[in-house]
């Protein structure tokens, strides 16, 4: 027989060769998979529907509603009261010649921030803390395991696939909720203003990278735990103050100035990238095998 | 075992396994002749002193082993010998703690990418995403595999699909596939790229009689078009007649590997027969006749006798019916891999009835059903015309 000469590594871990360019082509592949799977679950769709239609569209629509059509001068007084506690740009900023077009402005581009956070996190934990884990308990991180696309590979795509739906679905609320606002508190502060400058900047800005740095915790614990079950768990944990974070930082973004909310922005990115290189380590062959990792 | 009987068929002493070695260095001395046969080919793998540990537990323990080209190689073993970590690490799904491995020459810890992507492989379990279509999941893996979304991906999807049967189905749920139309399934995912080596865990795992046949025939055909095949399986009777090469492992370390010619012949030089009596025990008295290499006989059973000749069986006859014994049986018998294997763990069979702490099931449905995919072993009375 011909000879083969191979080298023991005599114990020590063999080196991998040096690091090549992220496949996007594999990125791509793995997020369609996972997007696609994820259309046919419709035990998922429908309530993140659902949870999307009631933060975008229920509840806005109800409390606008209420407060543009509302008789009773004492709750319109109180609630102007209120508005006294923003800061006083923000108190500049509001429109309205009304108490109640006032009250309604505030409460159109103040008061509901926070939902255009919690809304993309709670989906895409949901979806994130199930991705690797499952693919573990389905069997198919088997076959992923095997498949020539690299660990950064099915990282980035099943980041991908984990941010898409929540991320979309605020999207698409987002124009519901710019319809509705416009329609029912437009007339009343002279014409359409929805979205406003510093809602641009929250939605494209601020929401992405707190995103990623709740996905990157979310997907490092997934890739970790044993059962989609604890993932939940976990990730629940994780992502609830990332939330409260996040809403208080939103909040702000919007009440201060307008160099704030870069600056929020800016300082939440930074920490997403370096969330997501440290997450990337996490994803393992072996984990996706299942088996333990360590020596 | 009847304490008169002597002999064992366990008795013969095999050398070293030194297979590996066997497998990839020319012996020493060799001189090539004029008129020398070309080498052959290296072997697409080849795992030397691999040891892997999950935790304090040792999965595989210096496994060495070669798989030959374009050959069927495949791993026996019970439970928990160290079969799918050897598979998980020739992918490079999983890294060696010690030792090296070597696929088609390259690293699998250095160029992962390479090896993998000449790699088919099907696991135990089918690791088909069960929302997506039979379609979704062969594509899935043809982009994973480089092959794109055209065309040339979409014809090579429906070829490889209506090769295991399974292209009716291709627009339905995998979730909703039978366990033989999963195996199909990830079969064909295995073979849509034409990997130059296909490892199968256990593919036959969960099958009826019917598709393990067809599925094991199928391994068969892959192999005739050059490609490498490594499967391990603790089914027996699956992988007689279709090994090229065996290679029994125990405690995640290879106790002998060789064709099934080669080690029935190192395992039982002689010819086997087997005897069976009115009264049994009068056959013990072989134990020690001349050309009697090794007697077997466990209570209640035929005597299973190697000798030196085969030209010997007539005598023994005459000699044991001279001394008043009455045959009931005498035949020649072609050791099974069953019987190889029993005799390279060094143990008899389990007492019906009686569950090994170390089980290896054997399939006895199997058995039952004659769904054999034929013996290779030599049966000594053919290659032997006119009985000697």
């Amino acid at each position: 027989m011909a000879a083969v000469t191979i080298e023991a590594t005599d114990g020590t871990r063999p080196r991998t060769k040096a690091r090549r360019g992220v496949d996007w082509r594999a990125v791509r592949t793995v997020a369609r998979t996972d997007l696609r799977q994820l259309i046919q679950a419709r035990d998922f769709w429908i309530p993140m529907m659902a949870l999307g239609a009631i933060f975008f569209f229920v509840i806005p629509t109800i409390l606008l509603l209420v407060i543009t059509r509302v008789s009773n001068v004492q709750i319109v007084q109180q609630l102007s009261t209120t508005l006294s506690v923003l800061p006083q740009q923000a108190q500049r900023a509001i429109r309205g010649d009304t108490g109640q077009a006032r009250a309604a402005y505030a409460m159109a581009v103040y008061l509901f921030a926070p939902v255009a956070v919690v809304v993309p996190l709670t989906i895409s934990t949901a979806v994130g803390a199930a991705t690797i884990v499952g693919e573990r308990e389905r069997g198919t991180g088997e076959f992923l395991a095997h498949s020539p696309a690299g660990v950064r590979e099915i990282y980035l795509g099943k980041l991908i696939a984990s941010l898409t739906p929540g991320y979309f679905t605020t999207i698409v609320g987002f124009g519901f909720y710019s319809l509705i606002v416009n329609l029912i508190v437009g007339p009343q502060v002279g014409g359409w203003f929805f979205p406003t400058p510093q809602w641009w900047v929250l939605m494209l800005w601020v929401v992405p990278p707190f995103l990623a740095l709740t996905l990157s915790l979310v997907l490092r614990l997934s890739a970790r735990v044993k059962s989609t079950a604890a993932a939940q768990q976990a990730s629940g944990l994780v992502s609830l103050p990332l939330i409260m974070v996040a809403y208080s930082q939103s909040t702000g973004a919007l009440f201060g100035a307008g160099s704030v909310s870069w600056i929020i922005g800016a300082v939440a990115w930074v920490a997403a990238v370096i969330g997501l290189r440290r997450g990337m380590r996490a994803v393992t062959r072996a984990r996706l095998l299942g088996v333990a990792d360590e020596r | 075992m009847d304490g008169a009987a002597a002999g064992t068929l366990q008795g013969g002493t095999p050398a070293a396994d030194t297979d590996v070695m066997a497998l990839t260095e020319p012996a020493v001395g060799a001189r090539p002749a004029a008129t020398a046969p070309p080498p052959p080919p290296e072997p697409t793998v080849v795992l030397r002193g691999v040891a892997r540990s999950f935790g304090d537990n040792p999965a595989l323990r210096g496994l060495d082993m070669a798989a030959p080209a374009a050959r069927i190689t495949v791993l026996l073993g019970p439970n928990g010998a160290g079969k799918t970590t050897a598979i998980r690490t020739i992918t490079g799904a999983l890294d060696p703690h010690e030792g090296a491995v070597r696929v088609f020459g390259l690293d699998p810890m250095v160029d992962g990418d390479e090896v993998r992507r000449r790699c088919g492989i099907v696991s135990a379990k089918p690791s088909l995403y069960d929302l997506l279509t039979g379609y979704d999941n062969l594509a899935y893996a043809a982009e994973l595999y480089g092959l794109g979304r055209g065309a040339t991906a979409d014809g090579l999807i429906r070829a490889s699909a209506a090769r295991f049967g399974i292209d009716h189905a291709l627009d339905q749920r995998a979730g909703g596939y039978s366990t033989g139309m999963k195996t199909r399934l990830a079969l064909a995912r295995s073979v849509l790229h034409s990997p130059e080596l296909l490892l199968f865990d256990e593919p036959t795992s969960g099958l009826d009689p019917e598709s393990s046949f067809a599925v094991l025939e199928l391994i068969r055909e892959m192999t005739a078009g050059g490609a490498t095949v490594v499967m391990c399986t603790h089914l027996l009777l699956e992988a007689e007649g279709l090994a090229d090469q065996i290679v029994v492992l125990e405690d995640g370390r290879s106790l002998v590997s060789g064709t099934p010619d080669e080690l029935t012949a190192r395992y039982w030089p002689g010819a086997v027969v087997r005897l069976d009596a009115e009264d049994p025990s009068a056959l013990d008295r072989l134990a020690g006749a001349d050309g009697v290499l090794t007697y077997d006989r466990e209570n209640g059973s035929p005597a299973m006798v190697q000798l030196d000749d085969m030209a010997r069986v007539p005598d023994l006859v005459r000699a044991l019916t001279l001394d008043g014994v009455r045959l009931t049986r005498v035949e020649p018998h072609t050791p099974t891999l069953e019987d190889l294997y029993f005799a390279v763990r060094g143990r008899s069979r389990p007492e019906p009835g009686v569950v090994p702490r170390d089980p290896t099931p054997i399939d006895d449905r199997r058995l039952k059903s004659g769904n054999r995919i034929g013996r290779r072993f030599r049966d000594p009375f053919a290659a032997s015309p006119g009985g000697n």
